[in-house]
Order: structure tokens, then C-alpha cells, then sequence
């Protein structure tokens, strides 16, 4: 049976495909086989959320060679979800790129596009499907570099200096990644995740160990930029392709968290980590720091990319504000806000792609009046915006219903009151957007452009009335964040 | 029809109306059709369910379940029976009086006029029959987002300001104040139902109920409770059916609409009675009764001076609701339903003003109800309801109101109803007076005009009608009253 591979064909579908792109050299041809993956991709993932769903996981070793010896794929109902979730925004980014992409790339470019967003897929999938915390490396690397080639490619030459700002940085992440996972195969002398996670039970105090859960911190904290150490993100959001920074925004910090998560959860253990150690503190403080500074810094942005980008990091603080109340609401809001903000911002970063489509860039002195001519790009980023603000019937609401419920059960009011209020500085930064486009007069200029193309809106907007659809009707987000929380919990058996 | 469908179709008509007037932007003639319409259709939707109500049913449906737990659902009780009745009722006569001022003023964007005007009456349904609080606060938002294009309409810098404070005061409030109240109440009690008798009885401690009130009633921005009553004034920039229509009917009474329900329905009347930590709420509304009258009088503009006028009598509700006595309580109810009247009329001859004589300041209004006898008359009419002189409605329901205070021993709410009956007949009667009896100043005179377009006259002279009519048949919202504090 081929459906027992899913597993496996999930991570390895995207990654074959992009070496047969290199070879079939047409930007067209190497769109299709994207298009043909990813859908495929999104198929497998959703098949895999519904074998887990119940509660059973799913053990798969590679080339047949028993865990913990072997590399073992070990899905359950948390990465099955970030499995589905990235599938999904991959197969509807891939859609909408070929407009984008075309506009923006040179034509000779394209093919390598593709098979950079292929590879940079298969790692994102591979990170969270893998059950070894090595091979984890090998497809955090996988996809950080493909991501920098990515945002290389950005038209602006300013591009060169983010994406090797960035490169630095995922390069320290990831090397203290693998330095403390070197630790702990040092005191375990295993790399599975499962038998690591079985070897440290009772011996989490011991100094190397705590080393290792140092470096991994602050190295998976620098890909999923939490606050400081998000500083190379704004760039790179601004300055890539569009279509690279809507995938990446909704796909590539998500996926850090899930590490996280995993790291602190499953192998750790949740008492190692958040009762003999006051990471919960330690998070708390700087998802407040990330939430109040970088929406503040957002408010003063020229360009609106940049805008949602510090927009990002206020978000990130969010999830991992969730994560800091090390609670089953905690959690779950944590991880339906690391949906719904996905959502969100992959809606919106590609609304600004239209923009960029038509006017190369993207700063509030070129978008006077621009609702006039671009009516639906414009309406749409309003109502993405709604969701960022926390609009009930949009997702951001049920996130911070959650959220808030969260910090009142844990009998902290006043973090109650920090989410609220800094929910209203979204406000402030949406509706600069808002008086940008529907307060002015267009200009000369403004007044000739079109609306954009349709194959960039469609999935734009699908993207929008999801933000809708899981507002009004969360329980399937709700279940399935609970129970992914629910698992997370439990820790690995 | 079942109940619920009617309920449903309530809230779909205004919408799928919001679609139909979109798409007729080309031909003004059927847009404006459709508005009509679509307002005669809702109004009976509404008006069909009031037997039942009156029966003692509660008819309700469950939208969907939006998280575990926590539905979208309506359902229909008294209060927002009567508060349904006003709003669709009143959206017929303003759409009439729209048509005239906006075309008789040449304003622009029509359609987005009357698209965001549905998808407001849409918001205000939905906000009257709301099964829980959860639904109350989605459609309470969503009345903000919808009603901020028609603050905003003329588009210049100026309006521009008055919806950064319009959307400050009023998101900022919900966000940081109701939100968390909701989400408290849903903590402490396990759910977000409306409920005979309160939900949080017995869950919350006493100091506990008086932050939640807080939250409540200053969360609540659209019952302009100072100091959160600065948007109110704010959104006068808009045309004036907006001012008549959403800033004295629809949005400002949504605000003391849920202020009232969820001290029914949620801290429970008798429940909260006499407790200590809710006691100050009479005293806050009490300052705002009086303080918005002090500048109401000494406002020249005639929009202004209403708008702060809204905000005084807003706060009859609100104290109202907090004296916490069965009385105060129909009180309450019924001055949601009077003061609309009374206060939709006086815009209306504002707005009227405005387009035959292009007058904005009450100084300038010196003879001109000589000119304009029908819309002075209503101003009259209006102004006398507000005073609370029969028989005008405004009576009845300051009656039931100062009833109240007597029976809970009050006696200074009682002296700021009368200081406040005081301050509406200073800063009301003179303008009645100069209309009527001054000699109009030369410059008025270099301008011949007579009366606004018929169908603003009509519209004003319908709810004049309407406001003394209430005072003779105040039958069916006494009963809806009523059987809100279950005294049948």
C-alpha cells in the first residue's frame, strides 16, 4: 500500500522534484510540477491528520531500519497539523506565485525559483515529520538555505544585503542548534527523538544537559525570531519576491515554534522545563517585549511591508506568549494562533504582492487613493487587517479569546490587559492603511493602474475567507489545537 | 414561518438588501427603491414576532457553534423586541428622509451610503436579538467597522479625525474593557447566555462583581458614559440622516440596550441589588446627565448641542438600569424607545435646517419657523418629549424612571432628573422661542427659502406624530417593559 509511505513521500515528493525542475529548464513546465507537488503534498498531509486524529501515532523508518538506529518519521496529532498547515499555504502560494514570480523575476530565473521553493518546502516538511533531532538539522539547513537564495532573488539590490543579513544570523541559530544537539548525543548517545526523550527523564538537571537546552533555545528562538533576536526578518519579508515572503511568513517561524515546542514538550519534558527552570518567565517577558516593541516599531514604517513584517514579530509574540502560561489554554492558544496567524499573514503578504505587481514596491507616499483603482487588493488587506486586529469573526479574535482566557485562568489579569491593549496598536498600523488608500486622491499615476490579475487574487482572497471561515466557526482549529496541546502534554511515551 | 427563520431572515434581508442596492449603484431611482423596501421587509420580520413575545415565548436559533462552547445564537426577549421595533421601524422613516437630504444636497457616494445603512440595520438585529454575549459583541464590532464609512462619508481631513476618534473611543473601549469582562464572565461562570436572573450569581465575589460592572458599562463606548463620550460629538461630521438614524437611534441605544440587558440578563437585578461594590454606577451616570446638559447649553451648533443632549439622555438609561429597582428597570426600557423619537425628530428638523436654509448654528435660527412652520413644529414636538412634557412620550418614561428612584429612596437621582428636566427646557426652549417669535436678522432675510424636499418634511412630521402618538398608546412597549423585570 502506498498510502503506509505517506510519511516519507510527503518530505521526499518536494525534495525529487526539485532536481527534475534543474533539469526541464522552463519556468512553465517547473511551475506545473510545483503545482502538481504541492497539491499532491497537501493530499498526503491531510490523509496523515486524519490517520492521527484519534490520538494514535504514526512511526515510520526509513529504509526499514528500526528507530532508534535508524531515522524514524514519527508523526502525531501535533506535526500533522504543522504538516497539513504548511502543505496548505504551499498550495496556494504556488498558485499565486506564477503572476508574481513572472513580474518580478527575470525569465531565465524562474526554473531555479521553482526548485528553491520546492527544496525550501521539503525542508520545512522534513523538519516537522522528522522524529530525529540530526536529521531535524539537515532539513532546518535544507530549508534556511534555500530561503536565502529565495530572498536573494528580490528585485530590490537591498535584497543581497538582507538575505546575507539573514544568512548570518540562521547560520548562528543553526549551529547552536547542532552544538546542543551534540551535547545531548553526547549524554544520551542517541539522536532519536523518542529515545532521547526516554533517556533524560530524571536526569534533566544535569549541567551539560541544560547547556544543550540553552543553545537550542536561543538557536531555534533566532529562526522563529522571537524578540531580540528577530532583527534580520524585517528585511528579509520586505526586500524578497512576494510570493517568498507570504510563504515564508506564514510557514518558515511557524515551523521554528514546533520545534520549540517539541524540544521543550516531548524530549525535555514540560516540568524540566518550565518548573525547574523559569523559562516560562523568561518567554513571558519577551513576548511582551515583542508584542508592545515591534508593534510600536510597525506604526512608524514607511513601507507597508516592513510594516507587516515588525507586524510578524509582535504576532510571534503572541504564540509564544501562549506557550509562556504552560497551560492546556496556554497551549492551545499558542498553537491556534500559530494557525490562524499563518492564515493571516500569508493572506495579506500576498494582497501586498499585488501591489508590488503594479507599483514595484510598496511605501505609503505611492499608495494615495490606490482603493479607487485596486478595490479588491485594498478591501482585502482591510480585512486581514480586521484579523490582526482581533476582529470577532476573523480568526485573530478566537486567538485572543483564548489567549486572554489563558492569562485570566493562570490569575494573571494584568497580561490580560497587555494583550488587549496591544491589540489596539494593530489598530493604529492597519488604519494608517486604511486613510493611505481610501482618504487620498490618486495621483496621475495611481489612476492608470489595474486591478490585479485573477490568479493572484483568487487565492489571496481564499485565503481571506478562511481567516473568516475558522473566525466563525473555530471548533475544527479549537479541537485540533487542543489536542495537539493535549499530546504535547502528555509527552512522548 | 417558523420563529426561527423569521429571525434568520431578519438578519439576512438587510444584508442581501446591502448586495442588491451595490448592484443597482447605476440606476438611483431602484437603489433607493430597494433600501425602502428592504426597510418595509425587515420592519414586518420584526413586527411578526412581537405576538409571541407578548405571549411569553422566547423564540430562539443557534447560528453555529463557534468555538466549544461559545455559539453564535439569538434569541428573542423583550427588551430587544422593543429595541428591534424602534430601530426597523425608524430605518423606513429615515430612508425616506435620506433620499431627500442626499439628493437635495448632492452628496457623493450614494451607494456606499446606503450599503453601509443596511449592513448597519443589519448589525443593530443582530445586536438586539443576541442569545449571548459573545454574539452582542460580535455584531456591537461589527456595527462600529460598518457605520465608520458613514462617519467618514464627505472624505475630507476633517472627517478623517472625527473617525480616528469614532474608531479610538469605540474599538479601544470594547477591546480593552468588554472583551475582557466577556471572557471573564465565561471564566468565572462557564457561560455567556442572557438569562432571567444573571448567570453570575453565586460565581463572583462581591469586589469581583464591581470590576465587572466597571468593565461593562465604561467597555460599552457607545453608551457615551463619560469620560468615553467624546466620539458621540465626534461623528456629528456625518450627514445628518447618519446623526438622525445610527448616532440617536441605532448605535448610541445599542449601547444602552446591552448596558441595560446585561445588567438584566447577566449581573440579575435583584441579584446585584444593594451591594456595595456596585453602588458608584448611579453617581458616574448621574455626573454625565448633568455635565453633557452644562455643554449642551452652551453649544451654538445646533448638531453639537444635540449630540451632547444624546449624550445626557443616554445616561437617563444607564442610571436607570443602575438604581436597580423594577420601576427604573421599564423606565429604562421605555426612555430606549422615547428618547429615540424624540431625538431622531429633532435631527431631522436639523437636518431640514441645513438644506433649505443652510443654517448649522443655533443663533442663526432667528424667525425661521416662520419659513419652515412644519419642521419648527416638529422641533417643538421633539424638544417637548426630551423635556418629558405630555403629551409628549418623553413623559412616560421619565415618569417611570423618577417612580423608581423614589421607590429605591434615591433622592439625588431624583434631583438630577429634575436639575437635568431644567437644563433640556434652557437649552431647548430658547431655540423653539426664536424660531417662532424673533424676527429673522437681514442676512436671513436676502435668502428666500421655505421648506426642505417633501419627503424630509414627511419624515419629520411622521415621528413628531409618532412621538405624541407613543404618549396615548403606550401600550405594547410598557408591556415588552414589563415583562422585562417580570411584572406582568
Amino acid at each position: 500500500m502506498i498510502a503506509q509511505h505517506f510519511p516519507v513521500l510527503q518530505v521526499v515528493l518536494p525534495l525529487i522534484a526539485a532536481p527534475l525542475m534543474i533539469l526541464l529548464r522552463r519556468g512553465t513546465l517547473a511551475w506545473l510540477l510545483a503545482v502538481i507537488v504541492s497539491w499532491t503534498g497537501l493530499f498526503i498531509s491531510l490523509s496523515l491528520l486524519a490517520q492521527v486524529a484519534d490520538g494514535s501515532v504514526i512511526s515510520y523508518a526509513i529504509g526499514s531500519w528500526p528507530p532508534p538506529w535508524g531515522i524514524e518519521y514519527r508523526i502525531d496529532r501535533v506535526n500533522a497539523l504543522l504538516l497539513m498547515l504548511v502543505s496548505l499555504i504551499a498550495a496556494v502560494v504556488v498558485i499565486y506565485s506564477r503572476a508574481s514570480v513572472a513580474a518580478e523575476l527575470p525569465a531565465h530565473q524562474h526554473y531555479l525559483f521553482y526548485t528553491l521553493f520546492s527544496l525550501c518546502l521539503a525542508g520545512l516538511l522534513g523538519i516537522s515529520a522528522t522524529g530525529d533531532a540530526f536529521n531535524l538539522f539537515v532539513f532546518l539547513e535544507i530549508s534556511s538555505l534555500s530561503s536565502y537564495v529565495l530572498i536573494a532573488l528580490g528585485r530590490d539590490r537591498r535584497a543581497l544585503m538582507a538575505s546575507y543579513q539573514y544568512l548570518v544570523m540562521g547560520t548562528i541559530g543553526a549551529t547552536f542548534y547542532i552544538i546542543g544537539v551534540g551535547l545531548l548525543y553526547l549524554m544520551t548517545g542517541t539522536l532519536n527523538m523518542a529515545d532521547m526523550a526516554h533517556r533524560l527523564s530524571g536526569v534533566t538537571e544535569v549541567r551539560p544537559v541544560l547547556a544543550a537546552l540553552a543553545f537550542i533555545t536561543v538557536g531555534i528562538c533566532l529562526k522563529l525570531a522571537l524578540f531580540p533576536l528577530h532583527l534580520w526578518l524585517p528585511n528579509a519579508y520586505a526586500y524578497a519576491p512576494s510570493a517568498v515572503t507570504a510563504f515564508l511568513a506564514a510557514t518558515a517561524t511557524k515551523v521554528s515554534v514546533y520545534v520549540l515546542l517539541r524540544f521543550y514538550y516531548s524530549i525535555y519534558g514540560e516540568s524540566a522545563v518550565f518548573s525547574a527552570l523559569p523559562m516560562g518567565k523568561i518567554l513571558l517577558l519577551l513576548s511582551l517585549a515583542a508584542m508592545f516593541i515591534a508593534s510600536a516599531i510597525a506604526i512608524f514604517q514607511a513601507d507597508l511591508k516592513r510594516l507587516f513584517a515588525y507586524s510578524s514579530v509582535a504576532q510571534i509574540g503572541y504564540i509564544t506568549l501562549g506557550i509562556s502560561f504552560d497551560s492546556a489554554t496556554g497551549l492551545t492558544a499558542g498553537i491556534v494562533h500559530l494557525f490562524n496567524h499563518a492564515l493571516t499573514k500569508g493572506a495579506l503578504f500576498m494582497l501586498l504582492g499585488c501591489f508590488v505587481l503594479r507599483l514595484g514596491r510598496v511605501r505609503f507616499s505611492d499608495i494615495g487613493g490606490i482603493a479607487r483603482v485596486m478595490p479588491f487588493t485594498s478591501f482585502g488587506i482591510v480585512l486581514g487587517g480586521l484579523s490582526l486586529i482581533g476582529v470577532p469573526g476573523t480568526v485573530g479574535f478566537i486567538s485572543k479569546w483564548y489567549l486572554v482566557l489563558a492569562a485570566l485562568e493562570s490569575g494573571q489579569w494584568w497580561i490580560a490587559l497587555a494583550i488587549v491593549l496591544s491589540s489596539l496598536l494593530a489598530v493604529v498600523y492597519v488604519w494608517r492603511f486604511v486613510e493611505a488608500a481610501y482618504f487620498q486622491e490618486p495621483d496621475a499615476g495611481i489612476a492608470q493602474l489595474k486591478e490585479a490579475p485573477l490568479e493572484m487574487l483568487v487565492p489571496a482572497w481564499l485565503m481571506i475567507a478562511a481567516c473568516f471561515y475558522f473566525g466563525l466557526d473555530a471548533s475544527l482549529t479549537i479541537d485540533g489545537a487542543a489536542q495537539a496541546a493535549a499530546t504535547l502534554l502528555q509527552g512522548l511515551q | 414561518m417558523t420563529p426561527a427563520l423569521t429571525i434568520l431572515l431578519a438578519l439576512a434581508v438587510p444584508l442581501i438588501g446591502a448586495v442588491l442596492i451595490a448592484a443597482a449603484h447605476r440606476a438611483p431611482n431602484v437603489r433607493e427603491t430597494i433600501t425602502l423596501v428592504t426597510a418595509g421587509l425587515l420592519f414586518l420580520l420584526v413586527a411578526s414576532l412581537t405576538p409571541l413575545v407578548l405571549a411569553g415565548e422566547r423564540p430562539e436559533v443557534t447560528l453555529l457553534e463557534m468555538m466549544p462552547g461559545l455559539s453564535l445564537k439569538f434569541k428573542v426577549e423583550p427588551l430587544g423586541m422593543l429595541f428591534g421595533l424602534i430601530a426597523s421601524g425608524l430605518w423606513i422613516v429615515n430612508s425616506l428622509y435620506s433620499i431627500g437630504y442626499m439628493r437635495a444636497n448632492d452628496e457623493q457616494h450614494q451607494t456606499r451610503f446606503y450599503v453601509c445603512f443596511a449592513g448597519a440595520l443589519a448589525s443593530t438585529v443582530g445586536i438586539a436579538f443576541a442569545g449571548n454575549l459573545l454574539t452582542l459583541f460580535m455584531f456591537y464590532e461589527a456595527l462600529t467597522l460598518v457605520t465608520y464609512p458613514l462617519v467618514t462619508h464627505a472624505g475630507t481631513g476633517e472627517a478623517k479625525r472625527a473617525g480616528r476618534v469614532y474608531l479610538g473611543v469605540l474599538v479601544g473601549t470594547s477591546m480593552v474593557f468588554f472583551l475582557p469582562a466577556i471572557i471573564w464572565t465565561w471564566q468565572v461562570s462557564g457561560t455567556v447566555e442572557f438569562r432571567p436572573g444573571g448567570v453570575l450569581h453565586g460565581k463572583a465575589g462581591n469586589m469581583a462583581l464591581g470590576i465587572l460592572l466597571a468593565l461593562y458599562v465604561f467597555g460599552i463606548g457607545k453608551a457615551a458614559l463619560m469620560p468615553f463620550h467624546r466620539w458621540l460629538p465626534a461623528a456629528m461630521v456625518a450627514p445628518t440622516p447618519v446623526s438622525a438614524l445610527l448616532h440617536a437611534v441605532a448605535v448610541v441605544k445599542a449601547g444602552v440596550f446591552s448596558v441595560v440587558k446585561i445588567v438584566v440578563y447577566i449581573f440579575g437585578v435583584n441579584e446585584i441589588a444593594g451591594l456595595k461594590s456596585v453602588d458608584w454606577l448611579p453617581f458616574v451616570s448621574g455626573f454625565t446627565i448633568i455635565a453633557a446638559s452644562i455643554v449642551a447649553l452652551r453649544s451654538d451648533n445646533l448638531k453639537r448641542r444635540l449630540a451632547y443632549s444624546t449624550v445626557s439622555q443616554l445616561s437617563y438609561v444607564v442610571l436607570a438600569a443602575a438604581l436597580l429597582t423594577p420601576l427604573s428597570v421599564i423606565g429604562a426600557a421605555l426612555h430606549i424607545a422615547t428618547h429615540a423619537l424624540g431625538k431622531i425628530t429633532l435631527f431631522f428638523a436639523a437636518g431640514a435646517i441645513y438644506t433649505a436654509a443652510h443654517k448649522t448654528e443655533v443663533s442663526q435660527l432667528a424667525g425661521i419657523g416662520r419659513r419652515m412652520p412644519w419642521t419648527m413644529s416638529a422641533f417643538a414636538v421633539g424638544a417637548l418629549s426630551l423635556i418629558g412634557v405630555p403629551p409628549a412620550a418623553g413623559f412616560i418614561s421619565k415618569w417611570f424612571i423618577m417612580s423608581g428612584a423614589a421607590e429605591g429612596g434615591h433622592f439625588l437621582a431624583l434631583a438630577v432628573l429634575i436639575a437635568s428636566t431644567l437644563f433640556n427646557a434652557a437649552y431647548f426652549l430658547p431655540i423653539v422661542y426664536m424660531a417662532f417669535f424673533c424676527k429673522p436678522d437681514e442676512e436671513s432675510m436676502a435668502h428666500a427659502h421655505g421648506e426642505a424636499p417633501w419627503p424630509m418634511v414627511a419624515a419629520l412630521v411622521l415621528t413628531a406624530s409618532a412621538t405624541i402618538a407613543l404618549f396615548f398608546f403606550s401600550d405594547l412597549p410598557l408591556q415588552l417593559a414589563r415583562q422585562l423585570v417580570g411584572r406582568l
